[in-house]
């Protein structure tokens, strides 16, 4: 963080903020938008009650800003604001203007429980973006779907759920996990693997798999390690001893949150870089590690190791550098763009989709209508919604540079259709 | 855990077993500094003062800042002077830490000793105080500092040894500390007066001893010390508004298993329990490692409530 520069950042976001509303009021005065939102009067789009109005439709956004996952979430929060504030400034969801209700979940499952019921019960949001680690969309879940809310989740997790009241737009687990694993054995000669986690369901679950997937379907390969430390945990000392004993191909590290600066530093301290691993023709792969991340640790700690995910912000298309382009323009020249970020950008502009295709802000239509909904623009390149609510997408792999972004240095040939609940898995 | 570790040894020559058993031990002395350089600014105001101060954390954390901030400004303004600033940022954290611990003192603490549970409820204030402060100044974001490069590296002796610099500068630190704590307490005239007020502050003051001015200098001193544990955190760490608090229950159990007041105690304690984790975290998972010595250090705690060195006071 540089602290002149963010000063800087500070001021260009203010102006920003209030030159866009100037903009903003500008359209409003000349867009028929009235006329639209008279076209679908609020007793037809909204039957069941919830927060709009004829000029007004009102969101819930759940992030941690406080906490261990707030260096993770703060993007999220940052990309569905943007969008929510481009679909306004295109003149909004039939017709009405977004309004948003910000809640800290805190990094603290029950707090986004209490704080889900909030905006659900008293609030009456038409739906919610938000949550990032699995224990918080778990803790949330029963309660979205008792009372029947809509949930746009953003993270890559462990997959073996599927919920009406959820559209998934990161990746499940097989269309992360199971692709970068099979990278590191055909491209990188991996037989052996040591799985690092997080103590607590995605990386536990994840490691499941992985383990799955390397014991029945890799030829030949095996797990020589598996181990699981508490979230915010500093101290990675006898790990790392215990992997240079066990000398495994690959790294596998689902390490989440503030903890992966510790780790990486100390791997670095510790003589393990992306230089000495390869000349050993050992890799570190993770799952877990975005460009929101290593703005924390410092490029030059995590040079040359590898991460699966479905966007970089280094990606070479349209659709992404337009993108790069508003999220710097309005969160800073400094921002970066993890893949979890972009993912939750596609949040409020799949919803305005789907909203616009049921003609209706019924959570029960919108469920329906989800199904096949595609998103051309979508900095990733292009997504549509399968019918089990997760997104067809690619698969990449990055190799992390000094400067803290990635090289992309595979793709899958075509979009992967989500499997949530692979046979063979559990 | 066999079915685990017996490939894992198959393959392992001696001369590799040596070398992990070194680092293992490093890995735990690592660990054993980290808690000696936590507790040693509680065990002054806990231990002498019989202050439960809550907001320990928060000065480690405004320390952790200072260090961020200095490595900001000098790698902006002056990239030359990088190598070496770290040392003055050490100074930095310590000067912060002990002026705002000296101001909640003024304000704060000293209407309250002799309530040791009314300190626990105040300084709790002052950490959630401190807490949104970093928040508001500093953004909710993890940020941490940008080290010299001669502090990234590691010490390898032989081939397969790797020793990290950050954790023997760590080792120091604390060794260096405990030894200046030490000579402060035991071996000048202001331990003196420290030590008179803290076993019977009536009779401290009557001899002519100034008893609020030492209690407050002693509990900006305890907070200064947290400031330089600080600094040295983030040579391993991150720095978040939060962070102080994961260390909290730590420096608590570290002074409270060694005897609270007893120097040597802390010493000790914060010896066993990172050589105790540190193993066994090596044969079982951190988690476990965890549960074990906490358990572990309950049950001595049930024998022995006063800690492992107790204070010899005349009640």
């Amino acid at each position: 963080m540089r602290f002149t520069s963010a000063l800087k950042d500070c001021v260009a976001r203010w102006a920003t903020n209030h030159y866009g509303k100037a903009v903003l009021a500008a359209t409003l005065a000349i867009a028929p938008m009235s006329a639209t939102a008279q076209m679908m009067p609020t007793a037809e789009v909204n039957t069941t009650g919830l927060a709009i109005t004829d000029t007004e439709v009102t969101v819930g956004q759940l992030h941690s800003t406080t906490g261990t996952m707030a260096i993770s979430e703060t993007g999220s929060v940052w990309a569905e604001q943007l969008a929510i504030e481009q679909i306004n400034a295109a003149g909004g969801v039939l017709g009405r203007q977004i309004k948003i209700i910000q809640e800290d979940g805190a990094s603290d499952w029950p707090t986004f429980a209490e704080k889900a019921k909030k905006l659900l019960i008293n609030d009456k949001v038409a739906t919610v973006f938000g949550c990032w680690t699995s224990a918080s969309r778990k803790a949330v879940l029963p309660i979205f779907e008792k009372e029947n809310g809509m949930l746009y989740y953003p993270t890559f997790y462990e997959g073996l759920e599927a919920s009406k009241n959820v559209i998934y737009t990161g990746q499940e687990a097989t269309q992360q996990i199971i692709y970068g694993l099979d990278w590191a054995h055909k491209e990188k000669g991996s037989k052996t693997f040591f799985l690092i986690g997080s103590d607590y369901i995605w990386p536990r679950t994840s490691n499941k798999i992985a383990r799955i997937h390397i014991e029945r379907f890799l030829q030949g390969c095996k797990v020589v390690g598996e181990e699981y430390y508490p979230l915010g945990h500093t101290n990675f000392g006898s790990l790392i001893n215990k992997v240079k004993l066990a000398k495994p191909d690959c790294i596998y590290s689902i390490v989440v949150g503030g903890s992966n600066v510790s780790w990486y530093k100390q791997l670095k301290a510790a003589g393990i870089t992306g230089e000495s691993l390869a000349r050993k023709n050992q890799i570190l792969l993770t799952i877990s590690t975005t460009e929101d991340e290593i703005l924390g640790i410092g490029g030059e700690n995590v040079k040359g190791f590898y991460a699966c995910m479905k966007y970089f912000q280094s990606l070479d298309n349209e659709n992404n550098k337009k993108f790069v382009e508003a999220f710097k323009a309005r969160w800073g020249k400094d921002a970066v763009i993890g893949d979890v970020t972009q993912a939750a950008y596609l949040g409020p502009w799949l919803w305005k989709l789907t909203v616009e295709k049921a003609g209706s802000f019924d959570v029960d239509k919108i469920a329906a209508a989800s199904t096949g909904v595609e998103f051309k623009e979508a900095p990733e390149g292009y997504v549509r919604i399968h019918e089990n609510h997760h997104l067809w997408s690619k698969a990449r792999i990055g190799e992390m540079q000094a400067d803290g972004q990635f090289k992309l240095i595979a793709e899958s040939a075509d979009l992967i259709e989500p499997n949530p609940f692979p046979k063979g898995y559990q | 855990m066999m079915h685990m570790m017996l490939p894992m040894l198959a393959q392992t020559s001696w001369d590799e077993y040596k070398a992990i058993f070194l680092m293992q031990g490093f890995a735990g002395l690592s660990l054993f500094s980290v808690f000696l350089l936590m507790s040693l600014g509680l065990a002054i105001i806990f231990g002498q003062m019989r202050v439960i101060n809550m907001a320990h954390g928060e000065f480690l954390t405004l320390g952790a800042y200072v260090t961020a901030i200095m490595s900001t400004f000098v790698m902006e303004s002056f990239p030359d002077f990088m190598p070496y600033y770290f040392p003055l940022a050490v100074v930095g954290a310590f000067v912060a830490a002990f002026i705002v611990g000296y101001l909640v003192e003024f304000s704060l603490i000293r209407h309250l000793y002799n309530r040791p549970l009314d300190t626990l409820l105040a300084t709790w204030g002052v950490s959630m105080v401190m807490q949104e402060c970093f928040r508001q100044l500093f953004g909710a974001r993890e940020t941490s500092a940008t080290l010299p490069d001669w502090l990234m590296g590691s010490w390898a002796p032989t081939e397969q040894i790797d020793i990290p610099l950050n954790g023997l500068l760590m080792l120091g630190m604390s060794i260096g500390m405990l030894l200046l704590v030490y000579l402060l307490l035991y071996r000048s005239r202001w331990g003196l007066r420290v030590r008179a007020t803290t076993m019977n502050r009536a009779m401290a003051g009557a001899v002519g001893i100034n008893t609020k001015r030492t209690d407050r200098v002693t509990f900006a001193l305890g907070c200064g010390i947290a400031g330089i544990a600080g600094a040295g955190f983030t040579t391993i760490g991150s720095v978040s508004p939060t962070a102080g608090s994961a260390y909290i229950v730590d420096t608590f159990i570290v002074v409270v298993f060694g005897g609270a007041g007893s120097l040597i105690g802390t010493l000790i304690s914060a010896f066993a329990i990172g050589q105790a984790q540190s193993i066994l975290e090596f044969f079982l998972t951190g988690v476990l490692a965890k549960v074990f010595v906490l358990l572990a250090v309950i049950v001595i705690l049930m024998m022995r409530p006063q800690g492992l060195f107790a204070q010899k006071v005349r009640r």
